[in-house]
């Protein structure tokens, strides 16, 4: 039988205030910087360079996808330079960063919360505190940072390449040349849609690599302690990235 | 000296420890005995402050460590050792990582890190380990070197837990000259364990927790001695009641 609303309502506002207070530490934590600052290049290799693959993947076929929708959907009632328009700004400022979000949420987080979690149930998670380290320095802000850090970048990457599968995908299989796909990209294209897209993955990185560090922190002995706890950090990461996009949305738009 | 001073500790609703007050004087390794799951372990967790007690207090050297500041109780972590039950080494670093890694943040120079790796796994008799990784080392060689990685950092304490669980007797019997040669250094032990060998083999004194407060403290004569039926049920390894049965019974 599933807990009634009230305890889960609680056990989720504990939940929010269990957040607050990570969030809280790993700030503070961020004035150890002798801690957490040779750690950092490595670990943004590990959770951006890394994820370029996946990212750009996903972005050629969002690229291409979107260039035969649009195709689809204007033909015969707007002209069909506005695929340039409705590939450009779609990519640049939400598939992009929230498909590259998504997929990192599954290869960061979970890595994130499978690594941590591990340390803590074999108790190298207290090793490393009896030797003198605050966990939160030594392995949230690390990780927290450089997900930050490299989520715009792994983001702008998986931008040009979907803007670029999707005129490639026009010139080939639409009956659309490069100078009208290049007309209707230009001609609603301001700026801020890049900076939208990139801060709003920025703060997908801090989100998602936290929920990691938090699940992983909070692992329960066993393989399916540590297993439950990834799972979570996943779930929880998808979750946060799709609030904080109607955040930004909100905010910025 | 080490002080814990009437702890009590509970995890949801069973109750750990219920006032567990002892003495680990300088210089000695006193040694906790106590069946599976008496709180041992969580006594030594509670001297380094990974867990805070519900009531009363360790004091190490005078301090209260559950009143510390971050930095204070950092700088208390780095007086004592740890050994852990399973060793808890880094398994994402060589085991030359693994012991260096407590010495960068005491700030040491390059040259005394390599000295006290080099040394310290001279004393545990592990010379050459210095880059294989956790997985490449047996379960022994794991817990010599995660003693290696304590006194690497000469510590004035250091807390072992179930050191010589599940090793084989010769290696047993390494661990406890291990311990022993670290006493000698002039390292203060606390050794948790069940292994009744291992306990009189490197106790200087014998504390026993049994329900979570300590039953009997005393030399390991003393213990050996003993008249406390629990005590001597728990020493000899004898199934079912702690009391004796009346010599009635059998005739």
């Amino acid at each position: 039988m599933s807990p009634p609303v009230a305890s889960r309502v609680a056990a989720r506002d504990g939940f929010v205030a269990h957040v607050g207070r990570r969030s809280l530490e790993t700030a503070r934590a961020l004035a150890d910087v002798g801690t957490w600052g040779p750690l950092l290049i490595g670990q943004m290799r590990r959770l951006g360079v890394d994820s370029v693959p996946i990212a750009l993947f996903i972005a050629v076929f969002t690229g291409i996808v979107l260039s035969l929708l649009s195709s689809y959907i204007f033909t015969g009632a707007v002209p069909l330079y506005f695929v340039g328009a409705l590939v450009g700004k779609t990519v640049m400022m939400e598939l992009g960063p929230v498909l590259t979000g998504m997929a990192l949420a599954g290869r960061v987080g979970a890595s994130i919360a499978a690594e941590i979690g591990t340390m803590k149930v074999t108790e190298q998670v207290d090793a490393l505190e009896t030797l003198a380290y605050d966990r939160n320095s030594y392995l949230v802000v690390p990780r927290v940072l450089a997900a930050t850090l490299m989520f715009p970048v792994v983001t702008a990457f998986a931008m040009a390449v979907g803007v670029g599968a999707g005129w490639v995908t026009a010139i080939n299989l639409l009956d659309l040349s490069t100078p009208e796909f290049l007309k209707g990209l230009k001609q609603f294209y301001r700026f801020k849609d890049i900076w939208f897209g990139l801060v709003k993955s920025a703060s997908f990185g801090a989100a998602v690599a936290l929920m990691g560090c938090l699940r992983g922190l909070d692992a329960q002995a066993g393989a399916a302690g540590v297993g439950l706890s990834t799972t979570r950090a996943v779930v929880l990461g998808c979750e946060a990235i799709l609030v904080l996009d109607a955040f930004w949305a909100l905010v910025l738009l | 000296m080490i002080l814990l001073d009437r702890l009590t500790r509970s995890f949801g609703a069973k109750r750990v420890l219920r006032g567990v007050t002892l003495e680990v004087p300088d210089g000695q390794n006193t040694v906790m005995i106590g069946a599976s799951g008496s709180g041992k372990s969580v006594t030594l967790k509670l001297i380094v402050g990974l867990i805070e007690p519900d009531a009363g207090a360790v004091r190490v050297d005078g301090a209260v460590v559950h009143e510390m500041d971050r930095r204070r109780l950092a700088e208390l972590r780095g007086t004592i050792g740890y050994v852990f039950q399973f060793a808890a080494l880094f398994d994402s670093m060589t085991v030359a990582e693994n012991i260096r890694l407590g010495l960068v943040k005491r700030g040491h120079d390059e040259g005394v890190i390599r000295a006290r790796i080099e040394e310290s796994l001279a004393v545990v008799e592990l010379p050459g380990v210095e880059d294989k990784y956790p997985a490449e080392l047996s379960g022994g060689m794991r817990k010599r070197v995660g003693i290696a990685r304590a006194i690497a950092l000469k510590p004035r304490y250091i807390l072992y837990d179930e050191p010589t669980t599940g090793l084989d007797p010769i290696t047993s019997a390494v661990m406890d000259q291990l311990m022993i040669r670290t006493r000698d250094l002039g390292v203060t032990g606390l050794v948790v364990t069940h292994d009744m060998r291992s306990a009189f083999s490197v106790g200087d004194r014998v504390a026993m927790l049994h329900e979570g407060a300590i039953r009997q403290v005393g030399t390991v004569a003393e213990i050996q001695a003993t008249d406390d039926p629990v005590v001597r049920q728990f020493i000899e390894g004898r199934p079912g009641s702690p009391a004796p049965a009346p010599a009635w019974r059998y005739e």
